[in-house]
């Protein structure tokens, strides 16, 4: 009870406090030369209030307080701490308040971090994430207050959905959102920038911390939830295309490019309005997806509650920022006509510039395979969905060249270079098309297509790979970067290749045989845990190497609210992994059971680590 | 001029996008399908699943009878749970159900049906699921109950004996 007003009027003292910012920011802006100590005192009390408000919500979810509505809605007695903890963020009202604590946890960090900055360009970065943070307040409090009494005070709460009730994604938001809301800095950063005419080498390496930190908790936050998504989900893939997963991915591509963008913008001074619409595009997408997943328009786990009014705040919102942003963009940002710049064609920034390109053309794939439906629904009342054959056919042929851009970009040298000394490039490319095509005739895969893709990720693999012995250390964040790229695309192309899948139905002491496996279905336990009831089947797995191996994969009905789920048993080794499900056939005693064996599953989680390992590389490197 | 015409464009266009997403918060509405009545049969060409050979859809379905038209795949799990009530279905003479195998592979659909039995009098192959589309359907499974070639309910998702009761009363 306490706490929900706590962090009510909380919300609204912060609400005033970024009020209040404006007007002396504006009195700042024009007379003085430091910045104000009120501006920096407020920011902090405005981050105070928030972090209070958010502990009040924390609190009251782990104190089953259910006269708060969010707290009734999204949590119950029975559930673990971690989970009610959790169920904080899990729900709407509660990820908004994430959101809100994250922006302004971000924009006190920039005004402490860069005292060297111009005042003018300070304030007016404070002035544009003052702008978005008010607009999220007022949405949080008209629309989505996650402080909402009810009276009389229900005894018991709805439980929070089940397959949220896992560790990795009850982290997979706050890290997601560190990445989402951290491109708002970017955003207000280049805004402030542009409108100052300050967008120069210094600026970008400025700002180049911050492209990090976002690209960083983006990368590893899509890992989260690619994980979560193969534990959970039970269909044994970690990728789907789902619309929800791809506008995670937009800002990535987009931010993906800016950092590029900006490396250049640091070394040469050109591509300014390359940055400049990134550092928007990214902010943006970033707020797109939370209006495509929150309004209801798009239907997905993350669609917590289909409210038109919610969706119609956001929609505004996020176009007056766009429009904001255009303005600004087209007033200010003239491209310097004296300083044409010409491209050579083989030199550092060229290549970069081409796999921007790349980067974009991607980036509007996924763009259009996940807005169109949503256009033509409208314009002609046709339904369409528009499923994974579309991407990949669209994607992977174009991922040939821009691989091998990614090999050979980096030995360039910036404004020009030569193709001298450079025969190991020849000789490592010959060497990756013998190799995948040696590969590829062992599994009597043999399409053209595969061995030109193998080949082109190999090379990348094998270049940085030299590299980490041949450079001594000069760039090794992007070498580590490139490095674990080239694993990513080659483990989900092994994936995908070998990849094996038995579907069958079978009673307890059955056995299902084919030539390679042996699967024996041994028994069935039962299991009763605080929130869930578990009926788990234990399976042995014979292999045609006589190797043995039990897996126990679980049907859980969860009590609040009551959901069965399947869980997945996974036996991750370093090569493969082992994946078995089952689902319940109703009304009869048979099991469904799905046994796939999956190659090289933890590298792809590994190449996602080791590509953000880069950037974590280059963002301690910068610091020092 | 060019500097001109970009920034209005860029902001027609946006305006439009606008439009667009505002129209579609208006009538948000992705899980609610409309099970709409009365609707003139789609006319398609397609192949048998036992014979392989093509068929045309006027061959399927005559005038004067009733067809539950069932839409299911082997890769199918909600599929599996709502078999066993379309076997009890299709014992009933005046109801021919008719399978579209949606999206699947031959031999996973012939142990599927080897494992569960097979309760339809016909079944086409829609492979890449363009048949699918010109019926309208959402996804596996789905069922159409057709009275003189005419679509007259549709079922979104697995059927249940509620919705089998349904059935049974609409053809009585």
């Amino acid at each position: 009870m306490i706490y929900s007003l706590v962090g009510h009027y909380s919300l609204i003292v912060g609400l005033i406090i970024g009020l209040s910012l404006f007007y002396f920011s504006y009195k700042n802006f024009n007379n003085s030369t430091i910045v104000n100590t009120k501006i920096l005192s407020f920011t902090f009390l405005q981050l105070f209030f928030v972090a209070i408000s958010f502990i009040c919500l924390i609190l009251s979810f782990i104190f089953s307080d259910f006269s708060n509505e969010t707290v009734f809605n999204n949590s119950h007695t029975t559930k673990p701490l971690f989970y009610k903890i959790s169920g904080t963020w899990g729900n709407h009202e509660g990820s908004l308040l994430l959101w809100l604590l994250v922006l302004t946890l971000f924009i006190f960090l920039f005004l402490v971090r860069s005292k060297n900055q111009p005042v003018k360009y300070k304030i007016l970065t404070l002035v544009f994430q003052q702008i978005i943070i008010v607009g999220f307040f007022l949405f949080l409090i008209k629309t989505s207050n996650p402080f909402n009494f009810i009276f009389p005070t229900p005894t018991e709460g709805l439980g929070l959905n089940p397959i949220l009730q896992d560790p990795a994604l009850a982290i997979h938001p706050p890290i997601l959102y560190l990445g989402y809301v951290g491109s708002s800095i970017i955003f207000s950063s280049v805004l402030a920038a542009t409108s100052l005419k300050i967008i120069s080498p210094s600026w970008a390496s400025h700002i180049k911390k911050w492209v990090l930190i976002s690209w960083i908790f983006l990368t590893l936050g899509i890992l989260l939830g690619s994980i979560w998504a193969y534990y959970e989900l039970g269909w044994g893939g970690f990728w789907f295309w789902d619309p929800v997963e791809n506008v995670s991915l937009m800002p990535w591509f987009a931010l993906t490019t800016l950092l590029h963008c900006i490396l250049v913008l640091e070394k040469k001074s050109i591509l300014t309005s390359w940055v400049i619409i990134l550092s928007i595009a990214t902010f943006t997408l970033s707020m797109c997806g939370t209006f495509l997943v929150r309004s209801g328009i798009l239907n997905s786990v993350h669609t917590f509650a289909n409210d038109p009014e919610r969706g119609l705040f956001i929609l505004i919102f996020l176009f007056i920022l766009i429009f904001l942003s255009i303005l600004i963009f087209f007033f200010f940002h003239k491209d310097d006509e004296k300083k044409t710049y010409s491209f050579f064609w083989l030199s550092k920034e060229s290549s970069i510039l081409i796999n921007n390109w790349f980067m974009m053309y991607f980036l509007s794939v996924v763009l259009i395979g996940t807005v169109y439906p949503i256009f033509l629904d409208v314009i002609s009342s046709q339904k369409i969905s528009v499923g994974p054959p579309f991407y990949h056919k669209l994607i992977i042929p174009f991922l040939i060249p821009f691989l091998l851009m990614m090999a050979i970009g980096p030995k360039l040298k910036w404004i020009k270079s030569q193709l001298e000394d450079k025969i190991y490039l020849i000789f490592f490319l010959i060497i990756s098309i013998l190799l995948a095509f040696l590969i590829l005739k062992n599994f009597n895969q043999n399409i053209l297509i595969n061995t030109i893709l193998i080949s082109s990720a190999l090379y990348l693999f094998f270049i940085t790979l030299r590299d980490f012995f041949v450079k001594k250390y000069k760039n090794i964040s992007q070498n580590i970067a490139h490095f674990g790229f080239s694993l990513l695309i080659l483990s989900i192309l092994f994936n995908n290749l070998f990849a094996s899948e038995i579907i069958t139905n079978l009673k307890v002491g059955e056995t299902f045989e084919n030539s390679k496996t042996k699967i024996v279905f041994e028994s069935v336990d039962e299991k009763k845990k605080q929130n869930y009831n578990a009926i788990i089947a234990n399976f042995s797995i014979i292999n045609s190497n006589g190797e043995q191996e039990s897996l126990s994969p679980e049907l859980r009905i969860y009590n609040q609210p009551v959901i069965a789920t399947s869980e997945a048993d996974i036996k991750t080794t370093l090569m493969s992994d082992k994946f078995i499900v089952i689902n319940l056939v109703q009304n009869q005693d048979f099991f469904n059971v799905r046994y796939q064996v999956k190659p090289f599953m933890l590298w792809i989680w590994l190449s996602v680590m080791l590509i953000s390992s880069g950037g974590i590389i280059s963002f301690l490197k910068k610091r020092i | 001029m060019i500097n001109k015409i970009l920034p209005y464009s860029v902001i027609i266009i946006f305006v439009i996008i606008f439009f667009i997403f505002y129209k579609s918060l208006e009538d948000s509405k992705i899980y609610t399908p409309d099970t709409y009545s009365k609707k003139d049969l789609p006319v398609f060409n397609t192949k048998d699943f036992f014979s392989g050979e093509n068929v045309k859809s006027s061959s399927i379905f005559e005038l004067d009878k009733i067809y539950l038209l069932n839409i299911w795949s082997s890769w199918c799990v909600p599929c599996r749970q709502e078999h066993s009530l379309l076997m009890n279905l299709s014992s009933d003479n005046k109801l021919n159900v008719i399978g579209m195998n949606y999206k699947d592979n031959l031999k996973n659909a012939q142990n599927f049906l080897k494992e569960l039995g097979n309760p339809y009098k016909e079944i086409f192959i829609d492979l890449d699921g363009t048949t699918a589309i010109e019926w309208g359907a959402y996804g596996v499974p789905e069922s159409f109950l057709i009275i003189n070639n005419e679509i007259v309910k549709k079922y979104i998702g697995p059927l249940n004996q509620k919705l089998i009761d349904e059935i049974n009363l609409l053809i009585e």
